[in-house]
């Protein structure tokens, strides 16, 4: 942390918030065509999301009458909140200028403002569609958020800090111990992962079913360059938890801050990484059939009691 | 890290036993109830031979022989074709919702861990940190047994109960003498087929399994 302001720094934050915005339609075109390959489909083109989007920013933005100003800034709020999001987890460096700022317990909270933003513009239209997609966001949403909290305090005992850099750092460097404590907070986050990132136990990304839809209901009215930036800002939300679960329970290869030299390691180990968990991640939504919405409850409680057995566990065993 | 590897194997296998407490818990299921069970015998059985290879301790090879025996193969069977006799594979019915025996499973382990501190601080085994889940899952099966209202969770409640016990001799003083060892397993195979027999007892009676038909025995 000693070199926080100098010019490698800087560099390697404002390359990595880049390589995130451009990289995460790949992780969704991704795992989208495993999902196809596992469900026995011809599996769409990797750049499926790339050309999604581009066709969406070329097209004329259609608005409810009645939408307020509100309607009209979330999808920037939510884009911004994303990228914000992407700046403080570290993907491949560990030293970033801009990580001081926040910590997880900001981390949540960013997630937390774009979530809340999101319910407000669903309800904003005053469609019934809307109304009930953000009540049933919201649900979801304050449920997963305690569970991801002590998720991330698991590892922030372990490591003796809330920086996300700083706990990241310790884990990649410790020797190799058993920690029990972060196989259960693994198993919650994966669980919180799924709940958030509307995946498939909780929600389905692909429904076209309206009154099981739960995130894709919010976003009914959106249109056009709005639709794209929403699209975009979940593609980086999924890569963001993604790379935040990496970078908690497998950081090896991560490079340090200034060091470019472990920079085409860094890239290598994340690009394996990731490809691997959209692989599982297409694997766990093809397992998987949707629960009942109220059984998320209890999806979530069990998320929560994970994580907090896990901190308990590192309070028992000292690991 | 001070401790070694098989403690920290050891303690690894702790907090998977204590998760399977939990999964039995928060459980719908009598057949995955009794799969639950059957790879907690397991969890059970690998620490205790871990424990074992570790201290020394020659009888706890054959402890961890008669957990494998006993609990992961033939109790399972016993009461797999005990259900399919009774016919009950379907959902359990809990007096409490799910999530908030959970919460209530929470406290309870937060209890337990809180209790066994200062114990464990006193001992010397390698095993001591363990102490606190062993005495957390003898408390969640008790809650299990109190919150399902059908006889045979009941009976698996107690069974992994005389799992958490098992597991905190281990942990506490590298086990029982064998001599115990082989009673309290004698004792809860007998206790399994006693169970049994009372089960198709109660079903004749009641024309079904839940306990709360006995409270009216009294008012004959």
């Amino acid at each position: 942390m000693a070199e926080m302001d100098s010019l490698p720094g800087i560099a390697f934050q404002i390359l990595q918030s880049v390589f995130v915005v451009l990289a995460a339609p790949l992780l969704t075109g991704w795992i989208n065509q495993c999902r196809a390959w596992l469900q026995n489909r011809s599996a769409p083109s990797i750049l499926l999301p790339y050309y999604t989007l581009a066709k969406l920013f070329h097209k004329d933005a259609v608005m409810a009458r009645d939408a307020s100003p509100l309607f009209r800034l979330t999808p920037y709020v939510l884009f911004g909140c994303m990228w914000l999001a992407a700046g403080i987890v570290p993907v491949l460096a560990t030293d970033l200028p801009f990580a001081p700022a926040a910590d997880i317990i900001a981390l949540v909270g960013v997630f937390a403002l774009a979530r809340v933003f999101a319910a407000l513009a669903a309800m904003d239209i005053g469609t019934p569609f809307g109304g009930l997609g953000a009540r049933r966001e919201m649900l979801i949403g304050f449920l997963a958020e305690p569970a991801m909290l002590m998720t991330l305090f698991t590892a922030a005992f372990i490591s003796g800090s809330t920086q996300l850099t700083t706990i990241v750092e310790t884990l990649a460097h410790r020797d190799f111990a058993i920690y029990p404590s972060l196989a259960f907070a693994g198993v919650a986050f994966l669980m919180v992962l799924l709940a958030e990132n509307a995946r498939i136990p909780i929600d389905n990304p692909t429904t076209h079913l309206e009154l099981t839809m739960v995130h894709e209901a919010m976003i009914l009215e959106y249109s056009a360059r709005h639709l794209a930036l929403v699209e975009w800002a979940v593609a980086i939300k999924l890569f963001a938890y993604m790379t935040i679960g990496i970078a908690l329970f497998a950081p090896w290869g991560i490079a340090e801050g200034g060091d470019w030299g472990g920079l085409p390691l860094a890239v290598a180990a994340l690009a394996v990484k990731l490809t691997l968990a959209g692989a599982g991640l297409a694997l766990i939504e093809t397992l998987l059939a949707k629960l009942r919405l109220f059984l998320a409850p209890e999806f979530l409680a069990t998320a929560f009691l994970l994580a907090v057995l896990g901190m308990l566990i590192h309070f028992l065993v000292s690991g | 890290m001070a401790t070694s590897l098989s403690g920290q194997v050891v303690n690894l296998l702790a907090a998977f036993l204590l998760l399977l407490a939990f999964a039995m818990l928060s459980q719908r299921r009598v057949l995955t109830l009794i799969h639950l069970f059957a790879w907690q015998g397991a969890a059970l059985a690998a620490s205790t031979l871990i424990v074992a290879h570790s201290t020394g301790q020659a009888h706890l090879y054959f402890s961890a022989a008669l957990t494998v025996a006993l609990k992961v193969m033939l109790i399972p069977w016993v009461l797999h074709r005990l259900i399919d006799r009774l016919y009950v594979r379907w959902d359990v019915e809990t007096l409490i919702n799910i999530p908030t025996t959970m919460l209530i499973g929470i406290g309870l382990a937060i209890f337990a861990f809180a209790l066994a501190a200062p114990i464990s601080q006193m001992a010397s085994t390698v095993t001591r940190s363990t102490l606190g889940i062993a005495l957390a899952s003898i408390l969640l099966s008790f809650l299990m047994m109190i919150v399902r209202r059908k006889a045979v969770p009941q009976v698996i409640g107690f069974l992994a109960m005389e799992n958490g016990l098992f597991f905190a001799a281990t942990s506490a003083t590298y086990g029982m003498p064998l001599v115990v060892e082989l009673g309290v397993a004698l004792d809860v195979l007998v206790g399994t087929f006693i169970f049994g027999i009372f089960f198709f007892h109660i079903r004749e009676q009641f024309d079904s399994l839940d306990i709360e038909h006995m409270e009216k025995l009294k008012e004959d």
